[in-house]
């Protein structure tokens, strides 16, 4: 039955060949874009470069502090201090690292500024994260507990800063805001979009500037939790959590009296829209929903559009669905048949919309317009795109399918 | 086997009302093979459609083997007609886009699965159509599409897809009325093999001498049943005799 359906949708799709071109191109510019946007969106919160441990660590990024009616609030990242108390002494976690969002600062080659941007960690942040060293080696915590005057550099600065960037660059020096640092190590550099991890220049967090010893709750650091397995993260979370909670309230901080604190450990993906939804559940679902929406109405609207395309060219098959019916067709049934070969010709779509979602991405992987941007079509991406065509696929299809099953016989066969 | 009791059909627009059917009373019994004469208009395809389930009547009763389908819904008038039912059409109505053995199969496609499990539905599905071919003399013809046909040969593909179901019931709306007269002359042939091995056939014809080769011959006019004639034929010799006219009542001027 369903070779049956599918022998009908290929010949249909032959009829008129230039029908069938504005359908397969309305939707797999629809899906394309769709697929991009998972991409991306895979791109933003999977687990890549130099990332790799994402899916197994707890992002400490957010402090929360609430006056007394809990109107009022100071929100940001946190001390190095606090961090060191509270986050680093996890006992649950495999290992923990600290160190700053990044800063900007800048660099000068002759007279022409390079504009950087520049971060603070500890030791523990290259083995929680996972670098290419392309040379040289990371600070340790000699280095750190030495104040040494080092950085790990990305090729892209590496390139910038030196007159020869195939010559090693281990040892040189390069000035940063009239600071001279050894380099130490040259990373593969990351796009900016894995916002807690990218940086063109690292220093230990000993380095000048840092601010890692300034007192109080709120800095400039976050911590990242790395747990043994996926399941050892709630385990992290309550004991954080735990800690959170036994930290005395009311407090001071830079003169803003908190009655209450809240520092959420999520993953990324939650810690990433905690961060734009400040926590609040309700705002999440309105995050959510804005995305799904905005996701619904990218597919919506091209499928209302083939529904009319589906409507005229299931209209011309009167006469096929009035034999089917005489000859015993349920409503069902001929219901499902043409679901099916519209999902046939989405998945034909889908499959054009892979190969220009293909070329789509390689093009903004080259343009530059995210420098290091990885976006790429994996198994999650592939699945989900399927999923779309899928949906987008009943969308369009359980529409027109229904009006023509349900077509007097008589009248049909007359068509 | 076929019971019409009361029948009414009307066809309503929002501004006109046509009365295609009135009083239509009329049993057709297993092995009979019906014609149904009339002039353009009278309402024979409406009746044919109404026997067929293919349509519900305004009022009255529709029987078929002894069940009352007026409650019938969608699902089980499908399965009727699935399973009691083959239809052949004047335009033969293949689907253009399948091989002639993929349009026999059709009517097998909405039987449920057999003992044998899902794999063998298939096989046996083939089988099936093409011993259909076979009996209608197609076997050659089984990888064909329909515009590679002849007249004659598409209509014996829609008698193939009819009796490939087994049906006990064959209606037929003017089988001949698209062929010349040696084509005709072939399906005629083929519809009263399919009569003496046990089919009860109704056709719908404007062929006074086709109409002539069956058993029954009604008359329709303006929508109301004129005439139910029994006839005599001879297969052995092709000829037809009106032996004992049932003349319910005789149009003053039909215009057949």
């Amino acid at each position: 039955m369903l070779t049956n359906y599918i022998k009908i949708a290929w010949k249909v799709l032959l009829r008129h060949p230039f029908y069938t071109f504005i359908t397969l191109f309305g939707i797999s510019l629809t899906l394309t874009v769709l697929m991009v946007l998972t991409s991306f969106l895979d791109h933003l919160f999977g687990t890549h470069y130099p990332e790799l441990k994402r899916d197994r660590s707890i992002y400490i990024q957010m402090m929360t502090q609430l006056d007394s009616v809990r109107n009022g609030r100071s929100q940001g990242p946190m001390s190095f201090k606090f961090l060191t108390k509270y986050a680093k002494a996890l006992k649950s976690a495999e290992r923990v690292t600290i160190c700053s969002m990044f800063n900007t600062s800048n660099a000068y080659v002759g007279s022409q500024k390079i504009d950087l941007n520049t971060k603070f960690t500890d030791a523990d942040f290259w083995k929680v994260t996972d670098f290419d060293f392309l040379e040289g080696k990371p600070y340790n915590e000699q280095n750190i507990a030495n104040g040494d005057y080092v950085a790990v550099i990305t090729d892209d600065f590496k390139r910038q800063y030196f007159d020869n960037p195939s010559d090693p660059v281990i040892g040189k020096d390069v000035e940063i805001e009239n600071i001279h640092y050894k380099v130490i190590g040259v990373v593969k550099g990351s796009p900016i979009t894995r916002i807690l991890t990218h940086a063109d220049v690292y220093f230990p967090y000993t380095a000048p500037k840092s601010n890692y010893q300034n007192t109080g709750m709120r800095g400039n650091y976050i911590a990242i939790a790395l747990a043994g397995d996926k399941r050892g993260m709630k385990a992290i979370n309550d004991e954080f959590q735990g800690f959170i909670q036994r930290i005395p309230v009311p407090g001071d901080q830079d003169g803003f009296k908190y009655y209450a604190l809240v520092v959420k450990s999520m993953p990324y993906l939650e810690s990433f829209v905690g961060a734009f939804a400040d926590g609040d559940s309700g705002l999440k679902s309105i995050f959510y929903g804005v995305i799904g929406f905005i996701m619904l109405m990218l597919m919506g609207l091209p499928a209302i559009n083939l529904v009319n395309v589906n409507v005229s060219r299931i209209l011309e098959r009167a006469s096929e669905i009035g034999i089917r019916k005489a000859f015993g067709a349920p409503i069902r049934t001929l219901l499902w048949q043409f679901i099916v070969e519209n999902i046939f010709i989405t998945f034909i779509g889908g499959a054009i919309a892979l190969v220009l979602t293909l070329i789509a991405i390689s093009l903004i992987n080259n343009s530059g317009w995210i420098a290091h941007a990885d976006l790429t079509i994996n198994v999650t991406v592939f699945l989900v795109s399927l999923g779309i065509c899928l949906i987008f696929g009943l969308l369009s299809g359980v529409l027109p399918a229904l009006r023509m099953s349900k077509l007097n016989i008589a009248e049909a066969l007359k068509a | 086997m076929i019971k019409l009791t009361n029948i009414e059909k009307v066809y309503r627009t929002s501004s006109i009302e046509t009365l295609a059917l009135t009083n239509i009373n009329l049993t057709i019994n297993a092995g009979e093979f019906i014609s149904i004469m009339g002039p353009s208009g009278c309402g024979k395809s409406t009746l044919m459609n109404l026997m067929g389930l293919l349509d519900a009547p305004s009022a009255g009763q529709v029987e078929i083997d002894g069940r009352i389908v007026m409650q019938y819904r969608d699902k089980e008038l499908a399965l009727l007609r699935n399973q009691q039912i083959g239809f052949i059409f004047q335009s033969f109505h293949l689907i253009n886009d399948l091989s002639v053995l993929d349009n026999v199969e059709i009517p097998l496609l909405y039987r449920k699965g057999d003992a044998t499990g899902p794999r063998s539905v298939g096989a046996s599905r083939r089988q099936l159509a093409q011993e259909a071919l076979e009996k209608v003399g197609l076997s050659n013809r089984m990888k064909h599409f329909p515009g590679q046909l002849s007249g004659g040969q598409k209509q014996r593909v829609a008698i193939a897809r009819a009796i490939v179901g087994r049906p006990s019931i064959i209606l037929a709306d003017e089988p001949t009325g698209n062929l010349d007269s040696a084509m005709g002359n072939e399906i005629m042939a083929i519809l009263q093999q399919l009569n003496t091995e046990g089919s009860t056939i109704v056709m719908v014809t404007h062929d006074e001498t086709m109409a002539k080769k069956t058993h029954r011959l009604i008359r329709l006019f303006d929508g109301a049943m004129v005439g139910d004639s029994k006839l005599i034929s001879d297969l052995r010799f092709g000829i037809s005799d009106v032996s004992a006219g049932n003349v319910i009542s005789e149009p003053s001027n039909p215009k057949s």
